[in-house]
Order: structure tokens, then C-alpha cells, then sequence
């Protein structure tokens, strides 16, 4: 299929990307080429063959609903943040 | 593997350890050297020898982690920008079980941001140099890790493995590298790229140490769900007779010496007694094509989670939230994490999911029976893990489709969560380590690092 420009800013809409016009130009080359070569596997039939999303052998793995220790406190993580306010990160407006 | 005792201290290994990694500054390997940290915890490891304390298996023995495998020491970014500043406050259980052997960490290593390219040129921090030849690429992802443990800066290194990141470099760099059967290894406290592809493991210089540094990593772990339940120690060696040869790969798609260099082990492998039984595997073409399909998905997915909100690199250009994240996520990202994000967009999106993600899900099947079909055969698999020699840098860099290609022959093994190790296999005419894999099925890790022994 041909990839157009629409196509390129919908997807990084998706993707949340705010593109420079520079990559929008060498994005729409780029994916046309890679989309191109995954098109590829529409080339075997798979009419009669089941979907494999994981390869671990085993089922669900169940643990008892109790709240373990955890690796990190409140504190260390909300260091990370660039701002905080009141034991929350801050954030710029919504709208 | 030496390890620290009364005669050759730890702090004497950690510190030649760092010479060396000063001496070699020029390749780019380290993203970050914790010179005080490590040699700090070589005192201590001495100071407990001294007082005739057990120390661990690994106790001194210096190590380079690569830079996408959380831990405090130093910051952890992935080779992104977008992680830049974020020391975590978590360690990887790979880390803390090495660790707790006594092994210290020197420094963090170079990789394609993300671990997203077979070169390490992806990098923000700039392309790691070949150990054999600087103007050519280290591998990837993890070139860094190879090249450290190339140039015997240490004696080990971890790296991951989402579709060839341990064995492409550890074959470019001619050393050792495994890629265990899926869920060996815990993923906990690693930055996750495709998380139903996604390995732990190592880098060294002789099937000994890759199998003792398993025995210790290796094992189920709370944290991570996907982990199995232990069985590599515990694992019997098999006795191993037939090594299939895959028959459908040409002289235009894998390069005349990797061939050459294979059938030299098959002769050397038929003069020990061994069978070599020739296979026709011909879904494994499009493994690369499934491959690009369900890893930039998966990618997608994994990636979403950074914004500039919790931690990292945060843009200064937006004063409203949904600029914020699309800013920062512009600004803070790699060309190539960019690419397989949208990609992955794209083939999840409503109207292509079908013929895409779903389609190659269903190839995904068509490789893993496969390999099931091969392994009634043979008992290993030895084959290219990369179709070519190391490039030049800049080589490919430009050109997205032709750096995929690179990954054609160490995929597979990832999408059928089997085992592969890459094993050197003598050099080109040029000089170039040439390495090749040996792939075997679930479970059978331990047997396939002592069967690899044969191919010397």
C-alpha cells in the first residue's frame, strides 16, 4: 500500500509525536520502505493455522492477594518527577 | 573467570579493569564509569577475604552493564535521551543475583537507544567501534557489552536479546553470547522492548563462564511472571548426535565466507562422529518479515509509557500537557524508536490489524512448529546468526529496510523463545571475527553451551 503524508501525521497523532516537517518528508520514505517488506508475509497461507501471541509454556501464574514490600517507596519515585506538589507530580495545564 | 583471593585483590582486578576501559576511551563503550562505586566494593570484598570470610563465586570480578538494566548506580537511560537523568531506584534481579557472587559493576555500557538497531549506531551517545576493526560497527544492541568483553576489559558483560541484540555483536566482536529459552532469566528491573520476545543474558569468552553465570542468574522470580520455574541446574546433558544444517538460505542472502565457515565446523563436527542432517525450514524467510510486524507492536506498546511526566527528560516547549508529551517524546526519542513506534501504530490500527499483526502472530506459529519439526531431526541446529561481516559504520544507517536485513538469521530463535548461542568461528580473509550460532529446543541451555565445546 502507498503511504501518504495523511498517513504519517495520523500515525505519529498516534503515536504522540510532534514531528518537524524534515521527518515528516523522511518518515513517509522510511515507513513506505519497511511496510513494504512486512507486506511480505501475505504471502503464506495461514487459513488454517492459530495465532501465537507468547511462547511461555505455562498458565496463568497465580500469587495469594496480599500487598507485598515493595522495591521503591513513594518518596524515591516522586523524586524522579521534575515537579511536585503536595506528595503528587505537577503536571502543566490540561487545556 | 578469576576471581578475587589473598594474592590478587579485588581492588588490583577492579582497577585494571578501569585502566583498560580508560586506555580503550576512543571505542565509545561506556556510557558511564562508576570508578569510586566499584573500587569501593572491591575493598569490601578483599576486606572479607582477608578475614577468611565465604565470598561469593564471582567474588571481584569486574563486569559492564548495559545501559538498559535498572540499578542506582549511575543513571540508567537506555542510550535515550528521553531517560536522561533517571537514576532508578530499583535494581534488575540479573544485577542483584550477579552481585550478590561477589561481581562488580565498572560501568554501564553503549547500545541502540531502546536496544532498537543491530549496530549500536542508534545510539545518543554515538556509535560503539569494533573491537577488530574501528572504522566498522560493534553489532547490536548490545555492542557496547561485546566490545568490553572483546577488548578483555572485563570478563563479562550482560546484555538483552529481543531478536539477535546478544549473539549479532558477540559474533561481531568474535567472543561467546547466549540467548536463553524465553523465561530463563528474570526481565524484572529491565527496560522492556517486546516483552514476549525480550532475553537476559551474557557475553564472555568461554562456554565455562556463559554456563556459570546462568547457573547463578537463571530461575523463576516473583517479580517476574514470565519466569520459569528453575531447571537449568538441574538440567541433564544430553547426549547429542545429529546437527541440522537449515538448506534454504543461498549464496545471495548469507555471505560466501559465514558459509564457508559453517561448513568447516560441519566437517570438524563429522570428524568427531557426529551426523549433520540437512533441513528444509522454508517459513524461517519470513521470520524477519513477523519479526517487524509483532516487534515495533510490542514496541509501540512498551513505549508509551514515557511522557516527561514520572521521570526522565522533560520539554521545555509546552505549556499545555498533550504538547508536553508530544514534544518531549519528539525531542527525546531516536529516529529508529520513532520508526518502529509508528509502525507498530500502524499495524495494530483498525484495517490493518488483520493483515498484519494478526498475520504475522499466525507466521509466528508456522516458525515455532517449524523448529518443533526440525528438533524430531536433529538434536541442535548450527547456522549464520548474522549474513554478514561487520559493516562500515554509516554503512546502513540511512537506510531502515537494509539494517533489518541484517537481523534475517537470529530472529527465529526469539519469536519460538528458543535457545541460541553465538560461538566464534574463526575470522575473513579481512581480519573480520566471523561467529555462528547453535540453536536448540526449549530448555535444552545447558546442554547446547556444553555441546558448543565441540565445535574447537
Amino acid at each position: 500500500m502507498e503511504i501518504k503524508r495523511e498517513d504519517i501525521l495520523h500515525l505519529a497523532d498516534l503515536s504522540e509525536l510532534s514531528l518537524s516537517e524534515a521527518e515528516i518528508t523522511t518518515l513517509e520514505k522510511d515507513l513506505q520502505g519497511i511496510i513494504n517488506y512486512i507486506s511480505q508475509i501475505g504471502e503464506l497461507d495461514t487459513s488454517k493455522v492459530e495465532p501465537t501471541y507468547q511462547v511461555f509454556e505455562m498458565e496463568n501464574v497465580w500469587r495469594d492477594d496480599v500487598i507485598k514490600e515493595q522495591d521503591a517507596t513513594r518518596e524515591e519515585l516522586l523524586a524522579l518527577t521534575k515537579e511536585e506538589k503536595d506528595n503528587q507530580v505537577k503536571v502543566p495545564k490540561v487545556l | 573467570m578469576k576471581t578475587a583471593n589473598k594474592k590478587v585483590t579485588a581492588e588490583r582486578l577492579v582497577k585494571d579493569a578501569l585502566e583498560k576501559a580508560k586506555h580503550f576511551a576512543d571505542y565509545n563503550i561506556f556510557t558511564f564509569l562508576d570508578e569510586e562505586g566499584a573500587l569501593a566494593r572491591a575493598r569490601e570484598i578483599d576486606a572479607r577475604i582477608a578475614k577468611g570470610e565465604k565470598v561469593g563465586r564471582l567474588a571481584g570480578v569486574p563486569y559492564a552493564l548495559k545501559d538498559n538494566f535498572l540499578s542506582p548506580r549511575g543513571e540508567t537511560t537506555a542510550a535515550a535521551h528521553i531517560l536522561g537523568g533517571f537514576v532508578s531506584p530499583i535494581t534488575a534481579t540479573s544485577v542483584e543475583k550477579i552481585e550478590a557472587e561477589g561481581a562488580i559493576m565498572i560501568g554501564r555500557v553503549n547500545m541502540d537507544a531502546f536496544a532498537h538497531g543491530s549496530s549500536t549506531e542508534n545510539s545518543y551517545y554515538g556509535p560503539t567501534l569494533n573491537s577488530h576493526d574501528r572504522e566498522r560497527v560493534a553489532g547490536g544492541s548490545s555492542g557496547g557489552s561485546a566490545v568490553a568483553v572483546a577488548l578483555d576489559i572485563v570478563e563479562f558483560a550482560l546484555g538483552t536479546d529481543t531478536g539477535g541484540s546478544i549473539r549479532q555483536p558477540a559474533a561481531f566482536n568474535g567472543i561467546y553470547g547466549f540467548k536463553p529459552t524465553y523465561g530463563t532469566v528474570s526481565r524484572y528491573g529491565v527496560v522492556a522492548m517486546a516483552s514476549s520476545t525480550d532475553c537476559i543474558s551474557f557475553m564472555a569468552q568461554t562456554p565455562d563462564d556463559i554456563d556459570l553465570l546462568m547457573s547463578i542468574a537463571s530461575g523463576q522470580d516473583p517479580k517476574d511472571m514470565t519466569t520459569l520455574p528453575d531447571y537449568y541446574n538441574d538440567s541433564k546433558v544430553k547426549k547429542v548426535k545429529k546437527i541440522g544444517v537449515v538448506t534454504d538460505f543461498d549464496n545471495d542472502s548469507i555471505d560466501i565466507e559465514i558459509r564457508k565457515a559453517l561448513k568447516k565446523k560441519c566437517e570438524l563436527l563429522k570428524s568427531k562422529g557426529y551426523e549433520i542432517v540437512e533441513l528444509s525450514m522454508p517459513s524461517l524467510k519470513y521470520a524477519l518479515n513477523a519479526y517487524y510486524v509483532i516487534v515495533p507492536a510490542e514496541v509501540a506498546s512498551n513505549l508509551s509509557r514515557y511522557d516527561g511526566i514520572r521521570y526522565g527528560f522533560r520539554s521545555e516547549k509546552s505549556e499545555v500537557l498533550n504538547d508536553l508529551y508530544k514534544h518531549t517524546r519528539d525531542e527525546g526519542f531516536m529516529p529508529e524508536n520513532k520508526r518502529r513506534i509508528m509502525v507498530g501504530n500502524f499495524v495494530l490500527s483498525s484495517g490493518f490489524y488483520d493483515a498484519y499483526f494478526l498475520q504475522a502472530a499466525k507466521v509466528r506459529t508456522l516458525i515455532v512448529n517449524e523448529y518443533a519439526k526440525a528438533f524430531e531431526q536433529c538434536d541442535f541446529i548450527l547456522m549464520p546468526i548474522s549474513p554478514n561481516p561487520p559493516f562500515k559504520l554509516g554503512e546502513k544507517v540511512d537506510d531502515p529496510v537494509a539494517m533489518y536485513m541484517e537481523d534475517m538469521m537470529s530472529v527465529s530463535t526469539n519469536l519460538a523463545g528458543i535457545p541460541g548461542l553465538a560461538v566464534p568461528a574463526g575470522e575473513t580473509t579481512n581480519g573480520l571475527p566471523i561467529g555462528l550460532q547453535l540453536v536448540g529446543p526449549r530448555r535444552s541451555d545447558k546442554s547446547l553451551i556444553e555441546f558448543s565445546k565441540e565445535l574447537n
